[in-house]
């Protein structure tokens, strides 16, 4: 047998011994955790636990374990909304299909059983809405996915914003750009694959009674030309008015979660044209901000929520000392006296089905909501109390991130 | 259903490099083609023209007599199938094939119309009420088969369909595919580069190189009148021998000896100096095991074998031989081309499994001179193709086509009645 693993690989080696000869479908029980949030596949995938981390193994061909470990590793050097690759298993013994090993995606749920939670009706437009973000975004990295379905997107919150992610690019096609026939059929296989996925959940009596199928599927192409055209368009506009219709174009391009990379004004006879090039990664400037700050890793928009917590906190300080306070000292105060407590104080029995960053983000949520049924500020420690009593536990257990589980042991 | 024209189609992508270069191909409504050729030909940038996903530089894409150059994928109404072969588990066989109609809001009964008529054709028909669950790979395989049927769509693409399923499924689906195709007399364009899927499946093989179409002919007249070098090398396994010869009247001088050629082939390599005489393995034998009429229409010599290879029903023996270097580089290159990793200064040759022949021993074999090709080194064209005799076999792999297109309507006509009768149905179950 062989492994190939990207660096850095320390996960690897606690990987290593577990029986990669057997087929994964005669892996024992207790080596396995179970992930009620998983979408449907063809292959065996199952997950286990190594050391409190926890990946996802899929059973398939070699040629298309290597393919998309290839592309995995690119997206992800891209700063794409995928999961991340650890590495292939090939050469098993008798002539055994490889394993393809991903590390699993934290606090993640596939849209399969989003949709089919007592919520998934009420949230479908948003739920579609960042689907479609992210077919966006693959396509205008030239990427064809070919299997676009609600088992194939993961899902996380970020800061009560929904953010999609790609697992599965065994059917990925990687083009210099996409033509617009490409598109077109991507999105007419994602309908197909999301209205076939809808009516499978329909028949089991699994989805939300106001969901149509046919209407769902019906209204992505709708949405995603829509969103395509919003981000891709040239506009023209009278000279005088250049100024703040670029910055107006590039406020509604950070809303729709884009970054924009380039931006060539051109002026013609009619005006100025305007073309914008958005950039593929996912918009990281809050969030590079926090991790400065604090050593955080976060999503962006929890980044811009935590940031500007960090921000009123350190004006605080420096209002009780009546001096400056550097904003390296104040992130590392606000860690240890703000964040950390807040999470530390998690029911043991509720962590885990949230991300802390979440958690905070929701803290702070109901802190507002608290103080303004009360008319004064009530303060993070008592909102958190309440919290923890009144709305985590409203949140499914059986969206426990498996590495907190395993944690548990 | 629709026949497909392509008239002088190019396809350049941004580095102006030609992926596609000038092609022409009629494929008739109801006929099984075959794209094929090495890697990088051009085979699925065609196909991905057919489909829309590709815009087309140049030329015009005519499906059913209509030009759809600028239409998108789903208003050409093709059906690429195996594309989608998740089965998804709450939904009974039945749903699972009818839901790209659901989707399309099609009434109850029409579904239930064409779902029934596609389990016929699959013979899933009685595993319509069952969950997915508990299928065979061949027939889960089938359901994703029956998705492509109920569309009704104009004609079915396969792009390298096969590629990624174990050896004994892509089996059965070969002949599952080819059953069905010649069940629904659907137009269908299949790409592989797999030799046994495109000498079995297809009416009619176009071979690509480099983006240009070499020949399109039936899988028999692509292996007995090769147009060329490179059609030669890429049709047959294991593939022709390619042996130095200078023509000496009627006579070409070889390392295996002379070869008499008829009037006419002698007149047609006449005036060249070196030459590639093309013989498949199976035009050889041990000479010791030929029937004494047989001799005459062949030449014996003697040479040393090198390995021998028994597989029980066949045998063979490789004899290596001399070649000047100008050809040994020729050859070189078009094995490299054909992305085969032997170079071929070393004749394989099919001889009889019970013939004695011994590894490292001379022997004397019979080659059957009446089938022998002869090429230009140069130009790589084949000077004694017969041109006729040719295009007599891919006329007669027309007819036993349209035959067995109406057998089978017949056949699945009286399927409706009465109780089946073989004949087209029983083919590859
Ligand atoms: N790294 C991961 N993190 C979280 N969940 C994962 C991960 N990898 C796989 N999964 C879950 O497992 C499911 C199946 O994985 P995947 O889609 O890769 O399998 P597949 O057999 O290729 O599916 P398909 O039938 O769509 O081709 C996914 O729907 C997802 O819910
Ligand atoms: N998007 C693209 N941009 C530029 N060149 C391309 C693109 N797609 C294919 N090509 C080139 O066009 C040529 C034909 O490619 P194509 O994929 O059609 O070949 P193929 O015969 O199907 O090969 P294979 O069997 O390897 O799939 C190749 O040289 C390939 O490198
Ligand atoms: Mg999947
Ligand atoms: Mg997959």
């Amino acid at each position: 047998m062989r492994y190939l693993f990207r660096p850095p690989a320390d996960d690897a080696a606690g990987l290593l011994a577990l029986p990669w000869h057997q087929p994964l479908e005669e892996w024992d029980q207790s080596l396995l955790l179970d992930v009620p949030s998983r979408g449907i596949s063809r292959h065996v995938v199952r997950f286990v636990a190594v050391e409190d981390r926890v990946y996802a193994l899929k059973e398939i061909d070699e040629r298309l374990a290597r393919h998309e470990y290839a592309l995995l590793a690119q997206f992800e050097a891209e700063g794409l909304p995928t999961v991340s690759v650890l590495g292939i298993c090939v050469d098993r013994p008798d002539d055994q299909a490889a394993i393809l090993v991903t590390r699993y995606l934290e606090y993640s749920m596939s849209y399969r059983w989003l949709f089919s939670g007592p919520r998934g009706g009420r949230s479908a437009d948003q739920l579609l809405d960042t689907m479609v973000v992210l077919l966006v975004r693959l396509h205008l990295a030239g990427i064809f996915w070919g299997d676009c379905s609600l088992s194939n997107t993961l899902f996380r919150l970020d800061a009560g914003t929904f953010a999609a992610y790609l697992v599965d690019a065994e059917t990925v096609e990687r083009h210099p750009r996409l033509s617009p026939g490409q598109r077109r059929y991507d999105v007419d296989l994602a309908c197909e694959r999301v209205g076939a996925e809808l009516l499978d959940l329909q028949f089991g009596g699994l989805l939300p009674e106001d969901v149509d199928p046919i209407e769902v599927a019906e209204g992505l192409p709708r949405r995603y030309e829509s969103l395509w055209e919003e981000v891709t368009r040239e506009e023209v506009f009278r000279t005088d008015e250049q100024r703040y219709r670029v910055a107006e174009r590039l406020q509604r391009l950070n809303e729709l979660g884009f970054d924009v990379g380039e931006v060539e004004l051109r002026t013609t006879e009619e005006g100025t044209r305007l073309r914008v090039e958005t950039r593929v990664a996912e918009p990281g400037h809050n969030r590079r901000e926090l991790f400065r700050l604090t050593g955080l890793e976060v999503r962006e928009r929890q980044a811009q929520r935590l940031l500007n917590d960090v921000r009123a906190f350190r004006a605080y300080l420096e209002q009780k000392s009546g001096q400056p306070v550097p904003e390296t000292i104040a992130g590392h105060r606000w860690l240890a006296e703000v964040y950390q407590p807040v999470l530390d104080a998690v029911p043991e029995e509720l962590r885990g089905r949230l991300e802390p960053a979440e958690v905070f983000h929701e803290v702070l949520e109901h802190r507002w909501f608290l103080s303004e049924k009360a008319g004064r500020d009530v303060g993070t420690t008592k909102a958190a109390r309440s919290y923890f009593t009144n709305v985590l536990p409203g949140t499914p257990q059986e969206l426990t991130t498996p590495s907190v589980i395993a944690g548990r042991g | 259903m629709a026949s497909i024209e392509m008239k002088n189609i190019v396809k350049q992508y941004g580095d102006g490099f030609p992926a596609v270069n000038d092609v022409s191909l009629d494929i008739a409504d109801g006929e099984f083609m075959i794209l094929v050729g090495p890697s990088g030909c051009g085979k699925s940038t065609l196909l991905r023209m057919i489909v829309g996903l590709e815009d087309i530089t140049s030329g015009d894409m005519v499906i059913g007599g209509k030009r759809v150059n600028d239409l998108a994928p789903r208003d050409r109404n093709l059906s690429m199938v195996f594309q989608n072969y998740a089965l998804y588990p709450h939904m009974t066989v039945f749903e699972n094939i009818a839901f790209p109609l659901r989707l399309a809001k099609t009434p109850d009964d029409e579904v239930r119309r064409k779902v029934e008529e596609a389990s016929d054709v699959l013979e899933l028909k009685e595993h319509l009420e069952r969950k997915p669950a508990n299928l065979s790979g061949g027939q889960r395989q089938r359901v994703a088969m029956g998705r492509a049927i109920v569309r009704d769509a104009e004609a079915f693409l396969f792009d390298e369909p096969l590629s990624n399923l174990d050896a004994k499924l892509r089996g059965q689906m070969r002949t599952e595919i080819s059953r069905l195709q010649r069940r629904l007399g659907i137009t269908t364009v299949y790409v592989t580069h797999d030799q046994t899927e495109a000498m079995t499946l297809g009416d009619r093989v176009c071979v690509l190189r480099k983006g240009k179409i070499q020949q399109v002919a039936s899988p028999r007249e692509l292996y007995e009148q090769p147009v060329n070098l490179f059609v030669a090398g890429f049709i047959g396994s294991p593939p022709m021998n390619f042996l130095p010869a200078t023509p000496e009247g009627n006579r070409l001088k070889t390392p295996f000896g002379d070869i008499e050629l008829d009037e006419k082939r002698a007149a047609a390599v006449a005036g060249h100096d070196l030459l590639l005489v093309g013989i498949r393995p199976e035009y050889f034998e041990d000479a010791t095991l030929v029937d004494e009429a047989k001799r005459p229409v062949g030449s014996t010599f003697r040479a040393r074998v090198d390995v021998t290879e028994w597989l029980g029903d066949s045998q063979y023996a490789y004899i290596p031989y001399d070649a000047p270097d100008s050809i040994r580089a020729q050859l070189r290159d078009l094995s490299k081309e054909l992305d085969s990793e032997e170079l071929r200064t070393q004749a394989i040759v099919s001889i009889d499994a019970t013939s004695r022949i011994r590894e490292g021993r001379e022997a004397e074999f019979w080659l059957d001179s009446r089938k022998v090709h002869v090429f230009d080194p140069e130009t790589g064209d084949n000077l004694t193709r017969d041109a006729e005799a040719g295009a007599e076999l891919t006329r007669l792999a027309n007819e036993d086509r349209l035959e067995q297109m109406e057998d089978s309507h017949a056949g699945s006509r009286a399927d409706e009645g009465q109780v089946r009768t073989g004949g087209a149905t029983a083919v590859g179950s």
